[in-house]
């Protein structure tokens, strides 16, 4: 088998220059790549533009590498919740794009299977469907959105092999499996790093051919934003 | 005129055995408290579950198992975690049956907004256009009128569109409404102890009003 591993996380995003086109996967701070994450703070790098479901918290996440001016265009679906992004966004300081969630992670999807482009429901006669190609089949009407693909797709799993197999845990897989598929280079952070073969081949959720860098991950937060109890 | 709490009970009537069902954040999730015991049905979570349970006892926390609104949850026997383009998949594939999401405005065509306030608010449409796309039976929770007494059911939203002609029904503080087909807000039921004239007096757009307009019940 391939061996995919690096030392650590700095190591694995040594090479993410100014300006890249970054996708994060993460469902608001549930499966985000929390030790790239921080690697990427120490870095002197500015002009990013991440592709994110969200946009973290003021405090953690992609809230702190908003918070140092490290990124030039957010590309997300919902991106409540954070003080500061919504300041950089109405002052014009942040670039973002809102996309229909289901349509950011198809897009992602279709970037990593090598469809260019495809023809959603979701957003038609909305702000969403300006200067995008409107066709009707079936007596409905549809947009056509393009594929998204990036030059690095940073990821986090629960369980990882040497050969870059993944396995995900919860709903902290979300947009982590197509966010692998469709990145020139995907890192993949993992909390267990095991030998190949450890893991059952019937389990592993991403194949090992879409990830270039594996490394195991040190001290997860995994913050909660909404702690919620029944009574 | 009724809490957050009645308006989610009285959405909860309208959940049907064997259905899979998508709640919004806000009121909607509320819906799943009032859903009766008898009925099999199953909760879709859009971030990657089928399944959602109650809300997990302290020991029973898990920062890898939210919902939607990122609260932590539990799954019922039976659940099934996917990505998210599995979990739009199935959204726009039509086998969500049923979705209850909150508005900001509604109008007598179906319109719904709720996604951004131009110049203020820009919280981003999460899978709301998705969902509103998709969905068969679209049944939204909301309030009647906005906190300085401006009806919220109008001719033509105002605001940025989510989707357009999908809102079936809407259960407000005040009534029980049906968009028709040709276009108003059937009235089918008031709010306890709030009268006809008082709906037809908050509602902006067209109200139908078809014969006697019982008051709802809740069982």
């Amino acid at each position: 088998m391939i061996n995919k591993t690096v030392s650590g996380a700095k190591e694995a995003v040594a090479d993410i220059p100014n300006n890249a086109f970054l996708m994060m996967g993460g469902f608001g701070l549930s499966g985000i790549p929390e030790n790239c994450i921080s690697a990427l703070l120490e870095k002197d790098i500015k002009g990013l533009t991440i592709v994110s479901n969200n946009a973290g918290v003021d405090d953690f996440g992609i809230g702190l590498l908003l918070k140092k001016r490290m990124v030039k265009k957010m590309i997300s679906s919902y991106v409540g919740e954070n003080a500061e992004f919504e300041r950089q966004l109405l002052s014009g300081e942040l670039e973002v794009e809102l996309i229909p969630q289901g349509t950011l992670a198809e897009r992602v999807r279709a970037g990593g299977a090598g469809i260019p482009a495809f023809f959603t429901p979701a957003g038609v006669g909305t702000e969403v469907a300006e200067g995008k190609e409107i066709r009707e089949f079936d007596g409905k009407l549809y947009l056509m959105e393009r594929w998204l693909k990036a030059d690095f797709a940073i990821v986090k799993a629960w369980k990882g092999d040497t050969a870059g197999n993944l396995i995900f845990k919860g709903t902290a897989r979300n947009f982590n499996p197509i966010m692998a598929a469709a990145g020139k280079i995907t890192i993949a952070e993992v909390e267990e790093l095991v030998p190949a073969g450890a893991l059952d081949p019937n389990e592993i959720h991403t194949p090992g051919i879409y990830v270039q860098r594996i490394f195991q991950g040190e001290n997860y937060e995994k913050r909660i934003e909404q702690r919620t109890i029944s009574k | 005129m009724l809490n957050k709490e009645q308006i989610a009970q009285r959405i909860a009537k309208e959940v049907q055995n064997g259905q899979y069902i998508n709640l919004g954040i806000g009121i909607p999730t509320l819906v799943a408290n009032y859903i009766p015991k008898n009925l099999d049905v199953v909760l879709q979570s859009e971030n990657g579950l089928l399944g959602i349970g109650p809300f997990p006892k302290e020991s029973e926390v898990d920062p890898d198992l939210i919902n939607a609104g990122k609260q932590t949850i539990t799954m019922v026997p039976g659940s099934v975690l996917f990505n998210s383009a599995e979990s739009f998949a199935m959204i726009r594939g039509g086998h969500v049956h049923l979705t209850i999401l909150g508005a900001m405005e509604v109008s007598e065509n179906g319109d719904i907004a709720n996604w951004k306030i131009p110049g203020k608010m820009v919280k981003g449409m999460g899978g709301a256009m998705d969902l509103v796309a998709s969905a068969e039976n679209i049944i939204v929770a909301m309030q009647h009128c906005s906190k300085d007494g401006q009806s919220k059911l109008l001719p033509e939203c105002t605001l940025p569109i989510t989707g357009i002609r999908c809102v079936k029904k809407i259960v407000s503080d005040l009534a029980v409404l049906e968009i028709s087909p040709e276009g108003g807000f059937i009235l089918k039921e008031r709010a306890p102890g709030v009268s006809v004239e008082e709906i037809q007096t908050k509602t902006a757009g067209k109200l139908i009003i078809d014969g006697p307009v019982p008051e709802m019940s809740f069982n």
